[in-house]
């Protein structure tokens, strides 16, 4: 389990620039779909970042299973907004490649790395330059080496956000699949507030710099999706319109200066 | 030109739902590589045509075909005691060892200065020193430290070499994409590990291109390289035969290097292709 308490976190020096995280506690149970919500700039990257051990803490403390988070490690796996995948390496390549840090042996190394490719839908592209793939396909690779790596939580930031609309809602069901598979903990931050809605068993709404958390909300969409419900149902049940919009309404409560830009 | 504007009408009735492919390139003639050969047969022909006339002297630009009949001879009979590849191995074998030295330190001083701002603040003023100073100008000094031996030659081209390579070995590593150094930390990547799988990787498209630059500046060295007491080189074959008046053969020893510039350049750019074929894509 993941658990935040006061977290206080910004870039560059203490005192040189305000934190962009001030006093944030969060808990993320374990096998939980958290999605972090909240406009563009509100800190929720930072928040991730900190679970990821990315950027160090000005003061409370953050823990992974009652240990001290003090830089990145193999228990929390990253999937980034801009794939980071390595264009020197093929799709298998880059799955295999957190196995071949750790010294797994060649032939261990590459059923694995098959096996993570068949569950994100990309068995018969292991050997594809990965800078020829589509933006789906590298996040599915991206999503692949990540869960390789066999982290307790499953870190993803933005990770559909650079995606066209059609593809991301194709990610988003491939997602709920292998959380359903997987059982991961999964922390996931969009600012997509259907999106939000959809994934999440726990969608925290944070309000802009400082960071605060507004809202919490335990939501069921994204498990009658994975329950055998078909995605557009879901999405166009009356309970999951209600939810979207008090979302929304709240997202443009938190922000005073949009909701003054709408009138 | 009228038959090239008379075919358009004829193209845009045959024209479907096609697209019109590469409008830009779609006459045949106007090709870059259609255009480099016409221009450089151009001036073969131009100065054919003037020397022919004898408007200028042989002794300041011999004809083509002079310059031909020197290729040939110093191909197969020799100039200055070594035939013409013998002068052509000497110099690439200098070239060749100077950048095999300046590679070995070019790139570990560029890793080291792209990781470290404090390595970076003491060693840049040193190269950004040296580096604009022509290699003719501390020539001297070389040759009083180091004699007139094999070592000054190899040793006056790798520093020639040493600072583009230093450089973009700098440049690359400090563009390393911070979220790709991020995801290889968050699977346990040691330093040494982040170093070689993922800080080295990301720079090589630039270390190429240093490459491609440095053996430019050390390939146009080489003529000051061969300047003291060198008995084989295109160089030194281009000086002597200057010190005899032998005009062809000057002209044919700048063709020869020109041309072997050249082909380094192209072999480069593939062997850049090869390597790195996602420069510019990822």
């Amino acid at each position: 389990m993941v658990r935040l308490d006061e977290i206080v976190a910004g870039y560059g020096e203490p005192g040189s620039s305000a934190a962009v995280l001030d006093g944030v506690s969060l808990q993320v149970p374990a096998g939980a779909l958290l999605v972090l919500l909240g406009p563009s700039g509100c800190g929720k990257s930072s928040l991730l970042n900190v679970i990821a051990g990315f950027i160090p803490l000005r003061g409370g403390r953050a823990r992974i299973d009652g240990r001290d988070i003090r830089g990145p490690g193999a228990d929390r796996g990253v999937v980034f907004q801009d794939d980071a995948l390595l264009p020197w390496l093929d799709a298998a390549g880059n799955v295999e490649f957190p196995l071949r840090l750790k010294g797994m042996p060649a032939a261990e190394r590459r059923e694995r790395a098959q096996h993570f490719l068949e569950l994100v839908g990309l068995r018969d592209q292991p050997r594809h330059a990965v800078w020829e793939l589509s933006g789906g396909m590298r996040q599915r690779v991206g999503i692949a080496r990540a869960l390789a790596a066999d982290p307790q939580v499953l870190l993803m930031d933005e990770p559909f956000g650079a995606l066209d609309a059609l593809t991301r809602e194709r990610m988003q069901e491939l997602l709920l699949r292998i959380w359903a598979t997987t059982g991961k903990t999964i922390v996931l931050v969009t600012h997509g507030v259907e999106e939000a809605v959809f994934l999440a068993t726990d969608l925290v709404l944070l309000s802009p710099r400082p960071a605060r958390i507004v809202e919490r909300h335990v939501l069921d969409f994204g498990r009658r999706f994975a329950g055998g419900e078909a995605a557009r149902a879901v999405k166009s049940q009356p309970d999951f319109i209600a939810t979207r919009e008090a979302v929304l309404a709240a997202v443009f409560a938190s922000e005073p200066d949009l909701q003054a830009a709408i009138g | 030109m009228s038959a090239l504007i008379g075919t358009r009408p004829a193209m845009a009735e045959a024209k479907s739902d096609a697209p019109p492919a590469r409008r830009r390139h779609d006459r045949a003639w106007q090709r870059p590589g259609v255009l480099s050969a016409a221009s450089v047969l151009l001036l073969l022909a131009a100065w054919q045509f003037v020397a022919s006339r004898g408007w200028i002297p042989p002794l300041f630009l011999p004809p083509p075909g002079a310059v031909w009949d020197k290729f040939v001879r110093v191909a197969s009979v020799g100039f200055m005691d070594a035939t013409l590849w013998q002068h052509a191995a000497a110099s690439l074998a200098r070239v060749g060892l100077a950048l095999v030295a300046a590679l070995l330190v070019a790139i570990p001083v560029g890793l080291w200065m792209g990781l470290s701002a404090r390595v970076r603040g003491i060693l840049d003023p040193f190269i950004e020193f040296y580096r604009p100073v022509p290699p003719l100008a501390y020539l001297p000094l070389i040759v009083i430290w180091f004699g007139i031996g094999e070592l000054s030659k190899v040793l006056l081209i790798a520093l020639a070499i040493i600072a583009p390579v230093a450089i973009a070995t700098t440049t690359g590593v400090r563009g390393t994409d911070v979220s790709r150094l991020r995801a290889a930390q968050s699977f346990g990547a040691t330093r040494r590990q982040l170093l070689w799988h993922v800080v080295l990787p990301s720079a090589a498209p630039d270390i190429l291109t240093g490459v491609r630059v440095g053996l430019g500046v050390g390939w146009s060295t080489l003529v000051a390289a061969e300047l003291v007491a060198a008995t084989r080189g295109l160089g030194f074959m281009v000086q002597s035969a200057a010190q005899f008046l032998n005009t062809d053969i000057v002209v044919l020893g700048i063709l020869v290097i020109a041309s072997i510039a050249f082909a380094l350049e192209l072999g480069l750019r593939a062997l850049q292709r090869r390597l790195v074929p996602w420069e510019g894509k990822a």
